[in-house]
């Protein structure tokens, strides 16, 4: 994000970006609940390249104990990256980039989660990139609000989020590794859609005010198509097809 | 492991909430501030002789101290013509009771990352002027911000302190003599700064905006986002770094109070380091 892309061409002369698609075109999606046996919810998630696993366990006990709340229950989020998701081999353990996402991603879920249903449990969720190609955290949250659906944890709303980013001066939305690398922006937004509100936001580069909010705008836009895929993976796993009469 | 801490919005927390709302639209606040007021700020400059740059900062009770120690080393393999700069930041124990001793937690890895950003993309530090040889030796800034004193809002007073020891840093010079890295004894350098960032911490609650929170609104907020901006009021960074709603309207009144705000305590810091800006 810190230098201008000097061989890379990011959008070329009919307006089309690195990987083809219109500034305004997400990438494709593949959105799936149910995916892991043992964990009490879960969901899978393929933006494009990035590859990304969410599981939900609990409501359960706190672990360790000192930790629970008399009035609702605590939740713990984990996003992590393998080590091999990355171009450059990611050392093992939690780098500051994780500890401060998975702070991001947890305050984004607490918004919408019934927590004061459940005191005195915890409610853990696990997000594990298994390839990342942009987006991670934004396809990381999509998958785990699905996650926590799928565990049956009462919610007021799925979270659906995307990043608008900037390259060679052109806002685009759902922006991929290269575009993040070589762009001069690149804005996560993650929103609850029938409140039409944000619960995640960050900024890494420059933008004018206009600039911040027309991306705000296709960032909504762009969510309110990922919601309906949510929407449909929850419906595919739970309607009950009869082959009988 | 991220592990909620904020307490619920129950009873205490919400009348508190709705106290501060009654006087927010009353154009008030508890403190007697108004809602767009930020506390006095004051700055100091090259307060710790042995770093190569430091900066005390208050922003009413809160206090930050930032100190910049310079070493030379290999650039990173992918930016071989530019300098390396470091943000860490720590929450001591002493700045209150809520701040535990040891390695930093998800608090202090946020503050110390959003201060990197806000200085990183708004390229405030010219990084190819701090190269002694290309892809070889470069200068390496560690700039390590301490809260000493914990009275809310510890964003906006370490990118301040932050900045200002990078204004008055002085960097030791070295040269590349038969092959080997020495130091030029007695000579120094500025560190090149391009733009002057700050960032302006906004709180949210229902309809109103208030900016620099004291400990007692950051726990009664709906939510918080904190806006780096650079001279030419461009938006460089932005953090939520709280639970809740945010409409989009919301935000865009946010983004016009910042980038006022930001202007303010911009020349704040400029009168106080003696920058041109």
């Amino acid at each position: 994000m810190m230098t201008e892309s000097k061989e890379i061409k990011l959008i070329d002369e009919e307006g089309r970006r690195v990987d083809g698609r219109r500034p305004d075109e997400l990438r494709p999606i593949r959105i799936e609940a149910g995916v892991l046996e043992k964990s009490d919810g879960s969901a899978y998630i393929e933006v494009g390249r990035t590859k990304i696993f969410a599981a939900v366990f609990g409501p359960r006990e706190v672990h360790p104990k000192h930790l629970e709340l008399p009035d609702r229950a605590v939740l713990n989020c984990r996003y992590h990256m393998a080590s091999f998701s990355v171009d450059e081999r990611k050392p093992l353990g939690m780098t500051r980039r994780e500890i401060e996402l998975s702070k991001v991603l947890r305050e984004a879920l607490e918004t919408v989660v019934f927590l004061e249903e459940f005191p005195r449990t915890m409610i853990d969720v696990f997000v594990e990139v298994i390839q990342a190609d942009g987006g991670t955290r934004t396809a990381g949250i999509t998958a785990a609000s699905l996650a926590l659906a799928d565990a049956g944890i009462p919610m007021s709303d799925l979270i659906a989020a995307t990043a608008v980013g900037k390259v060679a001066g052109t806002l685009v939305l759902d922006i991929n590794d290269i575009e993040d690398k070589y762009g001069e922006a690149d804005m996560p937004v993650a929103m609850t859609p029938r409140r039409n509100s944000i619960v995640l936001l960050q900024l890494n580069g420059r933008m004018t005010s206009e600039e911040l909010k027309k991306a705000l705008e296709m960032a909504s836009q762009g969510i309110k198509k990922i919601y309906q895929l949510q929407i449909e993976a929850l419906k595919k796993r739970y309607s009950v097809v009869s082959l009988e009469e | 492991m991220s592990l909620s801490t904020k307490s619920p919005k129950t009873s205490p927390i919400k009348i508190m909430q709705n106290r501060i709302y009654e006087l927010l639209k009353q154009g008030k606040r508890i403190d007697g501030r108004a809602p767009h007021e930020v506390r006095p700020v004051s700055i100091s400059t090259s307060v710790i002789e042995k770093a190569d740059g430091s900066a005390m900062v208050s922003m009413g009770g809160t206090k930050i101290l930032t100190g910049i120690k310079v070493e030379t080393g290999t650039p990173y393999s992918d930016r071989p013509n530019e300098g390396v700069f470091t943000v860490n930041a720590e929450l001591l124990p002493l700045a209150s009771a809520s701040f535990e001793p040891g390695p930093p937690d998800e608090r202090a890895v946020e503050l110390a990352r959003i201060v990197d950003r806000c200085i990183r993309e708004s390229r405030a530090i010219d990084l190819e002027k701090l190269v002694i040889t290309e892809g070889e030796k470069v200068y390496m800034l560690y700039i390590d911000i301490y809260v000493l004193d914990y009275d809310g809002n510890y964003f906006d007073p370490a990118v301040l302190s932050a900045v200002a020891a990078l204004a008055t840093c002085k960097i030791p010079r070295y040269e590349m003599r038969n092959g080997k890295l020495e130091r030029v004894e007695g000579e120094s350098m500025k560190t090149p700064i391009r733009t002057i960032p700050v960032s302006v911490m906004i709180g949210v609650i229902q309809d109103r905006l208030l900016v620099d929170p004291s400990p007692m609104e950051e726990r009664a907020l709906d939510t918080s986002v904190i806006l780096g901006y650079d001279s030419d009021s461009n938006i460089v960074s932005i953090q939520k770094n709280t639970p809740g709603l945010l409409s989009l309207n919301m935000m865009e009144q946010i983004i016009e109070l910042g980038s006022k705000k930001a202007e303010e305590l911009r020349s704040i810091l400029v009168e106080a380091v003696g920058l041109g800006s």
